[in-house]
C-alpha cells in the first residue's frame, strides 16, 4: 500500500505508454520509413519550390536571391488563365455527369440482385483497375475517328470513363448501409416514388455524393494520361499544359515551369485537404471491399 | 476437474487477486474510479451495471489490454498490473468472441497451447478434451464463419479455458445471442464453472444473468463501485436507490418520513405506511421508498395490514399468464407498478399494501436523482409505446 | 421488368460505349496492320524487334520493384498510424501528399534534388560518404524513385484500409492467449492482411507498369527506361500507326493481366473470408 501511495499514478501510466510506444521494433522500422520518406519528399518538393522563387540558381545550396516574378511570367507565358478555366470546366462537368449517371446505377446495384450482376460489377471495376494508358490509346483512336478528340467534349468523355465507375463503387456500399426499411416506411406514410427520392433518399445520400464528388474532382484534376491523349491545344487541363511546357522547354526558363508546377501542386493540395475533411483517407483509393473503421 | 486433469489449486489457481484503487481515465473522463475488490480463488464474480458504467474498462484493466491510470492489481501479493496481457496467463471471452477467422475451430482452441509451446501430442489431447467439454468435437475442422452464434460462443469459451488460466474474464459473452440460447448458454457457463472451478470475472448489464451466475456481484455506476455483495445481499438489501432501481425495485415513491426508528412511519399520498430505513433519514424529511412490483399486494377493503394500505386506481392491465402486471395511480398522481393474481380491470379502485421489510427507505441520492426519475418516466412511456401496436395485432 | 434496374442502364450503356467498344475496336485494329502482312504482323513486328521486345522486360524491371518497395514500406507505416494518436491527421495528410505533386513537379524535384549538384549529392559529399556525385537521374534510378514517391500513398492507403478492417479484438484475444507481439503479427495479423496485400501489390504494380511521363522526364527514354507505354504512345500518336499502337497497348494489358493473375492465383490459396470488422 505504501509503495502504491509513493508512485503517482499519472507518472506510472506515462511510463507504461512510453515503453509501449518506443520499445517495439515495428516502431523503429516505421520511424525509419517515415524519416526516409519525409526527408526525400521535402527535398523533391523543396527544390522546385525554392527554384520558383529564386533569381538564379546554379551549384549553390540555395538560389542567389529571391523573387516572385516567375509566377507572373508563367501565368502570361503559358496563358494559365485559360488553362485554369479549362481545368475547372472539365472537372465540374466530369463531376456532374458522373454523379448523374453513377448514383442511380449505384442505387440499382445496391438494392437489387439480378442475374449477371457480377458481370456488371466487373464492368464497373475494370476501368479503375486497368491503367488509363492501356484503354486510353484505343479510346483516343475511337474519339479521333468521331472527330471528338481535341475538343472539350472529348476530354470530358474520356475522363468520365474512370469517373463513372468510381462514383458507382464508392456510392454502392454507402447506399447499402442505408436501411431499405426507411424507404418502405416513407411509402407506408404515403410518399410517392418522387417524394421518396427527393425528401427521403437525397438528404441521406448527400454526404456520400459530396465525398464521391470531391474524390472525382481530385482524380480528374490530376488525371494526366487520358487528358493528354485526347486534348487539343484549347482543351488542355493544367497537368497536360505542364507536361507540354516541360517538353517544349527549349526557350522557357526552368523557373517559370517550376512556378507553374508549384501552382498545380497548391491547387491539388487545397483539393486534397478539402477531400480529407469530407472523407476517410482510405477512400481516396478505390475500395475493393467495404471498409470498417474502429475507434 | 480441469481439462488436463491437474487438480485445481496447483498451477492454475491462486489465493487472492486484489484490485487496489484501480482507476482508469480517458483524458479527463474517469471511466473507472478507485475500484477495490478482492477475488478469492475459484470465485465467480460478476461486474454489473448499465453500458458506460466502467465494467468493461475494469475487465480490460484486469486483462492488461488497458493500462491503469491509478491503483494496482496484486495476485497473491505480487503486482501484475504492469505485465503485458500475454504474460498474465488469464483467459478472456470477448463480447464478439474474437475468433480467428482464418483458423479452424481446432486451430482456435489450440492457439494458446501453441504459443505456450506445449508438446504437440499433449496439446492435441488437451484441445480434444476442451472441445469435448463444449460439445464441439464434431465441428473441430470447421471455420468459425461456418458456425452458429451459440457454437462460436462455445469455441470462444473452449479457447479461453483450454490453458487452464488462473482467471477467466468474460465480457458480456451472451449479449449477441437470442433469448432462448442465452438461457441455455448461461446454464452451460455455470456448469463449466462448477466443473472446472476456474476463477471467473463476468461482465454483464443483465441483473438476472448476474444474479443467477455469480457468487458475488459488483454493481458499478459511472465508474464508481455502488455495492459489492452476494446475490442475496444485493437483491434483498441494495445499498442505495440506484442499486435498488437496477435490481428491479421499479416503484420509487416520494414519501415523507413521519416516524423514527429502523422501521419508520411514512406518509405517501395522504396514507400512512411503514418501511425499513436504509439511509438513516431523519423524521420530517422527504425520502424515496423503493418497492418491487411483486412485493405489492392487493388487499380486500377494510382488512388491516401491518404496513398500512394505499388506495389506488387501476389504469393499465397487462396479462402475463399466471398474473397481471398492473399500473395504478395514487391519489397524488404517482404511478404504482404491481403484480397480482386478482382479476382487475382499468378504473377499479383497489387498496394496496406491502410488508414493511420490503419497503426500503432511501435518502435523497447525491447524484443523478432527477436523471433516474426522468429515466423511469421514459422507460414507462417506451413500454407503452411498444405495447400498443402489439395489442392491436393480437 | 424491375424498373429500378433501369437506373443502372445509363451507366452500363456509357461504359459499353466508351470502354468496351474502344477496347474491342483497338483489339480488332491491332489485327489490321497499316502496312499489311497478315493479322499478326503488328505483334510479330513487336516481338521480332529486340528494341521493342525489350520494353516489356524494362517495364517489369521498374514496376515489380516499385510495387514491392511500396507494399513493404506501407505495412509498418500503416501499422504505426492505424490507431488514434495526436497529430494523426497531419501525418496521414503528409503521407498522402505526393498524390498532389503530379509527375512534373516530382520530375523537376527529382532532377534538382538527385541531380549531380542537387541537395542529396551535396549532402553526401559534405559528410564524406562519396567523392563523385551519384548518378541518380536520367536513368533507371530516377524513374524508380518517381514511381515510389507517387505510388506509395496508394499502397499506404490501401494497406491502412485493409488493416483497419481487421477486428482489433482478434489481436487482443491472441494476447490473452499468450502470443507475444511478433507472434500476434505472424499468426494473426499477417494471415488476415495477406490477401489485402496481394491486392495492394496488384494495384501498385498496374499503376507502375503504365509508367509514362516520369520515364520521359526523369528517365532515359531511349535506353534504360524505354518503357512499353512510350512505345505505344509514339506508335499511335507520333507515327500515327494506330494499329501498332493498339497492338502494343494489348500486349501491355496482357502482361499486366498475367502478373495480376499470378498474384491472385497465389492469393486464392490464402484465407479470404471476413476479417472481423464490426459485428
Amino acid at each position: 500500500m505504501a509503495d502504491l501511495l509513493e508512485r503517482r499514478p499519472t507518472a506510472r501510466a506515462k511510463e507504461v505508454t512510453r515503453r509501449r510506444r518506443w520499445g517495439r521494433p515495428g516502431t523503429w522500422i516505421a520511424a525509419a520509413v517515415f524519416g526516409f520518406f519525409f526527408v526525400n519528399l521535402a527535398g523533391v518538393v523543396g527544390v522546385p519550390l525554392a527554384d520558383s522563387f529564386g533569381t538564379r540558381w546554379f551549384t549553390t545550396w540555395l538560389p542567389e536571391g529571391w523573387t516572385t516574378k516567375w509566377y507572373g511570367a508563367a501565368w502570361r507565358e503559358f496563358s494559365l488563365g485559360q488553362v485554369f478555366w479549362t481545368t475547372a470546366l472539365v472537372s465540374v462537368l466530369v463531376v456532374a455527369v458522373s454523379v448523374l449517371i453513377g448514383v442511380p446505377a449505384a442505387y440499382a446495384l445496391a438494392r437489387r440482385s439480378f442475374p449477371g450482376k457480377k458481370l456488371v460489377l466487373l464492368l464497373f471495376l475494370l476501368p479503375i483497375l486497368v491503367p488509363p494508358l492501356t484503354y486510353g490509346i484505343p479510346l483516343a483512336t475511337v474519339l479521333y475517328k468521331f472527330h471528338l478528340a481535341g475538343t472539350l467534349t472529348g476530354v470530358v468523355l474520356a475522363n468520365l470513363v474512370p469517373s463513372v465507375p468510381f462514383v458507382v463503387l464508392t456510392m454502392t456500399p454507402f447506399i447499402e448501409q442505408i436501411d431499405p426499411r426507411i424507404e418502405a416506411a416513407a411509402r407506408m406514410c404515403g410518399a410517392r416514388t418522387g417524394s421518396v427520392l427527393l425528401r427521403v433518399l437525397t438528404p441521406l445520400l448527400v454526404p456520400g455524393i459530396l465525398a464521391a464528388s470531391v474524390l472525382v474532382l481530385v482524380r480528374t484534376v490530376g488525371m494526366f494520361e487520358l487528358t493528354f491523349l485526347t486534348a487539343g491545344p484549347d482543351s488542355q487541363t493544367l497537368v497536360v499544359a505542364l507536361y507540354y511546357a516541360v517538353f517544349s522547354a527549349g526557350i522557357r526558363t526552368q523557373q517559370s515551369i517550376d512556378a507553374m508546377a508549384v501552382m498545380y501542386t497548391l491547387s491539388m493540395l487545397v483539393l486534397l485537404v478539402i477531400a480529407l475533411r469530407f472523407v476517410n483517407p482510405t477512400q481516396l483509393v478505390t475500395r475493393v471491399k467495404e471498409e470498417h473503421t474502429h475507434p | 476437474m480441469s481439462p488436463s486433469g491437474s487438480s485445481p489449486g496447483s498451477t492454475s489457481s491462486f489465493g487472492s487477486l486484489c484490485c487496489e484503487r484501480v482507476s482508469r481515465s480517458f483524458g479527463r473522463q474517469r471511466a473507472l474510479h478507485e475500484l477495490d475488490l478482492e477475488i478469492r480463488g475459484g470465485e465467480f464474480v460478476a461486474l454489473l451495471g448499465p453500458s458506460g458504467c466502467g465494467k468493461s474498462t475494469a475487465l480490460n484493466c484486469l486483462a492488461g489490454l488497458l493500462p491503469l491510470t491509478g491503483g494496482a492489481i496484486l495476485l497473491d501479493g505480487e503486482r501484475i498490473d504492469r505485465l503485458a496481457p500475454e504474460r498474465r496467463g488469464f483467459g478472456m471471452v470477448f463480447q464478439n468472441y474474437a475468433l480467428f477467422p482464418h483458423m479452424t475451430v481446432r486451430g482456435n482452441v489450440a492457439f494458446g497451447l501453441k504459443m505456450a509451446r506445449v508438446p504437440k501430442a499433449r496439446a492435441r489431447e488437451r484441445t480434444d478434451r476442451a472441445l469435448e467439454l463444449v460439445h464441439l468435437t464434431a465441428h473441430a475442422h470447421k471455420r468459425p464463419g461456418q458456425l452458429s452464434g451459440g457454437q462460436q460462443q462455445r469455441v470462444a469459451i473452449a479457447r479461453a479455458v483450454v490453458l487452464e488460466p488462473r482467471l477467466v474474464l468474460m465480457d458480456e459473452p451472451l449479449s449477441n445471442l437470442d433469448a432462448a440460447l442465452r438461457l441455455e448458454m448461461r446454464t452451460e457457463i455455470r456448469r463449466l464453472h462448477q466443473r472446472l472451478g476456474l476463477t471467473t470475472v463476468y461482465v454483464t448489464h443483465d441483473q438476472e444473468e448476474a444474479l443467477s451466475l455469480a457468487d458475488r456481484l459488483v454493481v458499478l455506476r459511472d465508474g464508481r463501485t455502488q455495492q459489492i455483495g452476494t446475490p442475496e445481499e444485493v437483491y434483498a438489501r441494495p445499498a442505495n436507490r440506484y442499486v435498488a432501481g437496477f435490481m428491479g425495485y421499479r416503484n420509487m415513491l416520494d414519501v415523507t418520513v413521519t416516524g423514527p426508528g429502523p422501521t419508520p412511519a411514512l406518509t405517501l399520498a395522504g396514507s400512512r405506511i411503514t418501511g425499513t430505513d436504509r439511509d438513516g433519514v431523519p423524521v420530517g424529511e422527504r425520502a424515496t421508498a423503493a418497492v418491487r412490483p411483486e412485493d405489492l399486494e392487493v388487499v380486500p377493503d377494510g382488512t388491516p395490514h401491518p404496513g398500512g394500505t394505499l388506495p389506488a386506481t387501476v389504469e393499465v392491465v397487462e396479462y402475463h399468464g399466471r398474473e397481471l402486471a398492473v399500473q395504478a395511480r395514487l391519489s397524488d398522481g404517482q404511478a404504482l407498478h404491481l403484480r397480482t393474481r386478482e382479476r382487475l380491470a382499468p378504473d377499479d379502485e383497489v387498496r394496496v399494501a406491502a410488508p414493511p421489510e420490503r419497503v426500503l427507505v432511501f435518502g435523497p441520492d447525491d447524484a443523478g436523482d432527477a436523471d433516474d426519475a426522468g429515466e423511469d418516466a421514459r422507460g414507462d412511456s417506451a413500454t407503452y409505446a411498444g405495447k400498443r401496436p402489439k395489442a392491436v395485432s393480437a | 421488368m424491375d424498373r429500378t434496374l433501369l437506373l443502372a442502364a445509363p451507366g452500363v450503356a456509357f461504359l459499353l460505349l466508351l470502354f468496351c467498344y474502344p477496347f474491342g475496336y483497338g483489339l480488332g485494329l491491332s489485327f489490321q496492320p497499316k502496312d499489311g502482312g497478315g493479322a499478326l504482323a503488328n505483334y510479330r513486328r513487336f516481338f521480332d524487334d529486340p528494341y521493342l521486345r525489350e520494353t516489356i522486360w524494362i517495364t517489369l524491371k521498374l514496376a515489380v520493384p516499385a510495387a514491392l518497395v511500396n507494399c513493404l514500406a506501407a505495412v509498418p507505416v500503416a501499422f504505426r498510424t492505424r490507431g488514434p494518436f495526436r497529430g494523426r491527421r497531419l501525418i496521414t495528410t503528409l503521407l498522402v501528399m505526393p498524390i498532389t505533386l503530379g509527375t512534373v513537379l516530382t520530375a523537376q524535384g527529382l532532377l534538382g534534388y538527385l541531380g549531380p549538384n542537387g541537395w542529396l549529392n551535396k549532402a553526401l559529399r559534405g559528410i564524406g560518404l562519396i567523392d563523385q556525385p551519384l548518378e541518380l537521374v536520367h536513368n533507371y534510378w530516377g524513374v524508380l524513385a518517381s514511381l515510389i514517391i507517387t505510388g506509395f500513398p496508394f499502397a499506404y492507403l490501401l494497406t491502412l484500409s485493409y488493416l483497419t478492417g481487421i477486428d482489433p479484438s482478434l489481436e487482443q484475444a491472441a494476447a490473452t492467449l499468450g502470443a507475444r507481439r511478433a507472434q500476434r503479427f505472424r499468426y494473426v495479423l499477417l494471415p488476415l492482411l495477406a490477401p489485402g496485400l496481394a491486392i495492394t501489390f496488384c494495384l501498385s504494380f498496374v499503376l507502375a507498369f503504365a509508367v509514362f511521363p516520369s520515364a520521359q522526364l526523369v528517365g532515359d527514354p531511349r535506353g534504360e527506361t524505354h518503357v512499353i507505354s512510350i512505345e505505344a504512345y509514339q506508335a499511335a500518336f507520333q507515327k500515327f500507326d494506330y494499329a501498332l499502337g493498339s497492338a502494343i497497348a494489348m500486349v501491355m494489358a496482357a502482361v499486366m493481366l498475367a502478373v495480376v493473375l499470378l498474384v491472385l492465383g497465389w492469393r486464392s490459396l490464402l484465407y479470404r473470408g471476413a476479417t472481423g470488422g464490426k459485428g
